[in-house]
């Protein structure tokens, strides 16, 4: 080996050491809940690294056999479906009219949604309460659905209008030509075409939806409509000593989220990026 | 600027055949109509509604009839929690600022290597931000946990001894424990942004600076840093804005204490608003968070952003 190879090597060396003690301590607390929800409570104090020993499936099969954290699933993954269909849909055609027509005002409006970019949920959420609580939709799923896709219209319609200003209005002229109207083109042609920059802002709609707290714990009051994160927090209140039961809970709501970044990761990630990665 | 528009060459075309010319305004009306209700309805008019609340003094039931003039915003501005929000915002911006952004980007440094397995590292350390806040919170309250916790144990096989034993309950700490839980969050998505842009640069660049004789720093320092430039500048555009607005993750983790010296902007206005009842004086917080968020938002476009957001927000996917 030359001398060269070996400093390559040693340098090789000490960027994975970096990047797996980096990689640790992003993992460790998650291994930390997984194992820890299979443990009891006298285990976790006295062997808090370790494997369980025993392994105590309880904790999980309660949580799983309770049909409370399904419920919260269930709850968390229609709201998110719904938002993200909603948000999606009527951003895509408000972006549709953003992109390809000229109107008086046009500039105008889309600046007021582009500033909504900048709108912290946290400023409108009582005057939010307030009008849901006027309009009934309090303890109901429209009312956290609503307000989710007024608030995520801003980078829907951002992001989606910037994607069809570059189809080219080649395209658009001969389906005018081939006696297209508007309605048809924007659903036979303009939707089809703008599959990737579709997928990013329902990647962004679901995750926001998903995560998604102040909301659901103001216009939530019974637990029936609980979603996940208000479920955790709940359960967490509820069992405040026995750390290993939360543990578990964690754990199985952290799954969900984690599967699916698994298996879209790419998407996911190209999603969250496409629009601000590009320097 | 060139703005495609409807049938261009058709209604150009002085002769010929023309398509039947369609109105657009009732396609324009109905195509915007639902977008705008929302909007107007569930995010404009709560704004204006805030704004106009936290002139009065009111418990948010009926309509606001009392009315004080800036009285709210003057208690605000003398309110020693305000204060403190406003204090711990600017030590966590700093923090974030100064010691995240930074690790990110050496870490993305790291990963753009020709590394074995970086796909793996790169999945990994991405993770966290998928994982919603008030999860991650109770993850970490437990892990922060005086008795079962990780965090003491880390501490005691160290040699630290309970050093850890307050973490969330000291306030000497707490808001260092937050930062922690934070940045396990958050870095890497940055990382990931960093990435993203270093890999948009063209190898030759680098090339050319190692025949000139430019060492990896001098090369990161006169090339990769300036081309990262207007990722970096975005980067730390949404973590200000993030942690001005930082409510799930403190809410959960600490609910503002240990006397309220985790509190928040958006914690103490809820606290004001959905624990006490003072709607008036909770929307002039909002009020504050709003303008905060907006004046650092617009001075930050005008002047830092400028031509990087032409580019990077606003015209993802035009071929101009």
């Amino acid at each position: 080996m030359s001398h060269a190879d070996g400093a390559r090597a040693a340098r090789h060396g000490a960027l994975h050491l970096v990047a797996v003690l980096v990689g640790a301590t992003v993992l460790v607390p998650i291994v930390f809940g997984v194992l820890g929800g299979f443990k009891d409570n006298g285990q976790l104090f006295t062997n808090p690294f370790g494997l369980p020993d025993p392994w105590v499936p309880g904790n999980y099969t309660d949580i799983l056999g309770s049909g409370e954290f399904w419920r919260q699933t269930g709850n968390s993954l229609g709201i998110a479906l719904a938002t993200t269909v909603l948000v999606v849909g009527i951003g895509a055609m408000a972006s549709y009219i953003f992109a390809r027509y000229a109107f008086p005002g046009r500039e105008l409006l889309f600046t007021v949604f582009a500033i909504g970019l900048m709108f912290p949920f946290a400023v409108a959420i009582l005057p939010l309460f307030v009008l849901l609580r006027e309009l009934g939709l309090l303890g109901n799923p429209l009312g956290v659905i609503l307000p989710q896709v007024a608030f995520g219209l801003p980078v829907t319609i951002v992001i989606l209008r910037g994607f069809f200003r570059g189809i080219p209005g080649e395209v658009e002229e001969s389906a005018v030509l081939d006696g297209c109207g508007p309605v048809r083109f924007f659903w036979r042609i303009l939707l089809p075409m703008s599959r990737p920059a579709l997928g990013t802002v329902s990647v962004l709609a679901v995750v926001g939806s998903w995560n998604n707290y102040l909301l659901p714990l103001i216009v939530f009051n019974d637990s029936r409509w609980w979603t996940l994160p208000l479920g955790v927090q709940q359960f967490q209140s509820q069992y405040s000593a026995d750390t290993a039961r939360i543990l578990a809970y964690v754990t199985l709501a952290i799954l969900p989220a984690l599967l699916c970044y698994a298996l879209a990761e790419r998407q996911l990630v190209a999603g969250l990026t496409s629009g601000i990665g590009k320097g | 600027m060139v703005t495609i528009e409807r049938p261009v060459t058709a209604t150009r075309a002085p002769a010929g055949p023309r398509p039947r010319r369609r109105r657009p305004w009732p396609t324009i009306a109905v195509f915007l109509a639902p977008a705008l209700l929302l909007f107007g309805l569930l995010v404009l008019a709560p704004i204006a509604v805030a704004g106009y609340a936290s002139f009065f003094t009111w418990n948010g039931f009926g309509v606001p009839t009392e009315f004080v003039g800036a009285e709210n915003f003057r208690r605000l501005l003398a309110d020693e929690v305000f204060a403190g929000d406003l204090r711990r915002t600017l030590l966590l911006v700093g923090l974030s600022i100064g010691v995240q952004l930074p690790f990110s980007l050496a870490l993305a440094m790291l990963l753009h290597q020709p590394l074995r397995g970086r796909r793996a590292y790169r999945l990994v350390f991405f993770a966290p931000y998928v994982l919603s806040e008030v999860v991650t919170a109770v993850l970490f309250t437990m892990i922060f946990s005086p008795n079962q916790g990780l965090a003491n144990h880390v501490t005691r096989l160290i040699g630290l001894g309970d050093l850890g034993a307050t973490w969330l309950a000291d306030t000497r700490t707490v808001m260092f424990s937050l930062f922690l839980v934070i940045s396990w969050k958050y870095f890497g998505f940055h990382t990931l942004l960093y990435l993203a842009a270093r890999q948009g640069i063209p190898q030759e660049l680098h090339d050319a600076a190692a025949t000139d004789g430019a060492g990896p720093w001098r090369a990161f320092r006169h090339i990769t840093l300036p081309l990262l430039g207007p990722t970096i500048r975005i980067s730390v555009f949404l973590s200000v804005l993030g942690t001005i607005q930082l409510f799930d993750m403190v809410w959960v983790l600490t609910g503002g204490g240990p006397i309220r010296s985790s509190e928040t902007l958006a914690v103490t206005m809820f606290q004001e608003g959905f624990k006490r009842f003072q709607v008036g004086y909770a929307s002039a917080i909002s009020m504050a968070i709003f303008l905060i968020s907006l004046v650092f938002g617009l001075l930050y476009q005008r002047f830092v952003l400028r031509r990087d957001l032409e580019g990077a927000i606003t015209t993802m996917g035009d071929r101009r």
